[in-house]
């Protein structure tokens, strides 16, 4: 029956141990750790919050890198395309002009030649009439050795100067 | 060949149990001599030879002034505890209880109360008139001390981890070990139990619970170590449970809300239930006091039963030790068998008990908090 007794020294101690304990605990023992849990708990929602949006904006970042590169691939394109018209219009102005300079310098060319040409022609023929001149003396020369011949021409000259109709 | 093998190896085998069988035989027939003579011995012989279960199991399950560890031969060893008393008569008394075998039971006009006395194995004094008078005795005595004890233990253990807290920043990794699982250990109790019987307002009443838990988980546990430090039968104690549940009796009626007066002394029933006799806020109010009654009762039994079935279960060894070596025998593998489970269900007991007992605190509480307004900050 004594079991079912409380004692009133144990009762005493108990009051006293278990409220120290409680007064202890309850400021210094759990509060802490459940506030630290706690707030680990909230930490760790906030960084998984963060970062999904951190992957989201990765996400839409990495989505406008890939239109600016696609923007950008579309921009060389065409500055390809028109760099390439350009140097072709270059190609064919230069062409083109180098044709003109090319037809210009023939042209000069042609001229010269033909200044030179006309120019050597009058030499030879004035050489020619030299040299005729010189062979008709030669002859004459040869020919009109004696008094005879050279009346004969003298004729002979005359007569073509007196009728130059007849012929 | 092998056939012939086949049939000898059984032979060999049953052979060799015989022969292993034989001592045992032996014994039993040499045990059954002296209990034929045992008339000769006389009764009261008998009566220090037999073990006194009674007196082992209420002596270990109750309370004594000093430690008794174990007896060797016919000496006790035991550590012996201060007795703290103040008496009416001749003031205050402090002195180990050692000084009382030293001076033949009697120091300083205290002694122990002797069996068939009112307040057996208590300490008293007698008055002029030569009747027992108690003292006020606030002894550290077994059950004290281990309560004490535990206590300190407690504390160390908790603030420890909650150190372990302190030193670190918010949000600082999450920790391993021993912190790692008295963390666990801690919101395992603080989110299944507490949170999700008190409700809405918890965060007041969670320091006391979980105090509460730990306090009786701790000396549930100590109490199933069979040597010093632990083995003492605290939460069997009834002056123990009952200072738990008065404690969770001032919770649920200091911080009950209007509503639960109300549900209390007009609840919510036929008017005829009510009105010229009161018998339902009778029965209402009575539960006040059942709760936590029935909460004191419940972990008092349970650990004081764990206790004794092991208790009673060690001593059938001891019982049987003049029924012959053979009953003894099995009897002792029994024993020690059952006690294997025994301990084994009270570890659970250990755990369920501080489990139930925070956990109905809780919904006692969490009943006396309905239609309680939940404080800002606390949310």
């Amino acid at each position: 029956m004594s079991l079912l007794l409380p004692d009133s020294g144990l009762l005493f101690w108990m009051f006293l141990s278990f409220g120290i304990v409680f007064v202890i605990l309850a400021k210094y023992g759990f509060p802490v750790i459940i506030k630290m849990v706690e707030g680990r708990k909230t930490y760790i929602d906030q960084s998984l919050e963060v970062a999904r949006e951190a992957n989201a904006q990765l996400s839409k970042l990495k989505e406008e890198g890939e239109a600016l590169v696609a923007a950008a691939n579309k921009e060389q394109g065409r500055i390809l395309r028109e760099a390439m018209e350009e140097r072709d219009k270059i190609v064919h102005e230069a062409r083109k002009q180098a044709e003109i300079a090319a037809q210009k310098e023939l042209d000069a060319v042609k001229q010269q030649i033909q200044i030179e040409k006309d120019e050597a022609i009058r030499d030879i023929r004035r050489q020619v009439a030299v040299l005729s001149v010189d062979i008709a003396e030669k002859v004459l020369r040869k020919n009109l050795a004696d008094k005879e011949a050279q009346m004969g021409m003298i004729d002979r000259m005359l007569d073509e100067i007196l009728t130059p109709n007849k012929n | 060949m092998k056939q012939l093998h086949n049939i000898v190896a059984p032979l060999v085998l049953f052979c060799l149990m015989m022969v292993a069988c034989l001592p045992v035989l032996a014994q039993e027939q040499a045990g059954e001599v002296p209990s034929q003579t045992q008339d000769a011995i006389t009764p009261q012989e008998e009566e220090e030879h037999t073990v006194d279960v009674k007196e082992i199991v209420f002596g270990h399950i109750g309370d004594s002034y000093e430690w008794h560890i174990t007896t060797w031969g016919k000496t006790h060893i035991t550590i012996p505890l201060p007795i703290i008393v103040y008496s009416g008569n001749t003031g205050w008394h402090v002195f180990l209880s050692s000084r009382l075998e030293e001076n033949g039971g009697t120091y300083e006009g205290l002694s122990i109360a002797p069996e068939g006395s009112k307040y057996e194995g208590k300490l008293v004094e007698y008055n002029a008139a030569g009747e027992q008078v108690r003292p006020w005795d606030i002894s550290i005595t077994k059950v004290t001390f281990a309560l004490l004890f535990n206590s300190v233990l407690l504390l160390v253990i908790v603030l420890s981890v909650a150190h372990w807290y302190r030193k670190r920043p918010q949000g600082a990794k999450a920790p391993g070990g021993f912190v790692g699982f008295m963390e666990m250990f801690i919101m395992m109790v603080n989110d299944d139990i507490i949170k999700s019987c008190v409700g809405p307002n918890y965060r007041k009443f969670a320091p006391y619970l979980l105090t509460a838990f730990f306090f009786i988980f701790i000396n549930n546990m100590m109490g199933l170590i069979p040597f010093f430090p632990g083995g003492a039968n605290v939460t069997g104690n009834i002056a123990v449970t009952m200072v738990l549940a008065i404690c969770t009796f001032l919770a649920v009626n200091i911080f009950g809300t209007k509503h639960y007066w109300k549900d209390i002394f007009w609840p919510d029933v036929p008017w005829w239930l009510k009105v010229p006799v009161p018998m339902m806020p009778f029965i209402e109010f009575f539960g006040i006091f059942t709760k936590p009654f029935a909460l004191m009762i419940r972990l008092f039994a349970n650990m004081l039963a764990g206790h004794m079935a092991m208790l009673v279960l060690t001593c059938l060894i001891f019982i049987s030790a003049s029924m012959g070596p053979a009953l003894n025998g099995t009897l002792t593998v029994a024993s020690v068998l059952f006690n294997i489970f025994m301990n084994a269900l009270e570890l659970l007991v250990a755990f369920i008990q501080a489990y139930v007992f925070t956990m109905l605190s809780a919904v006692f509480i969490g009943l006396a908090q309905e239609g309680a307004k939940v404080k800002a900050a606390d949310k």
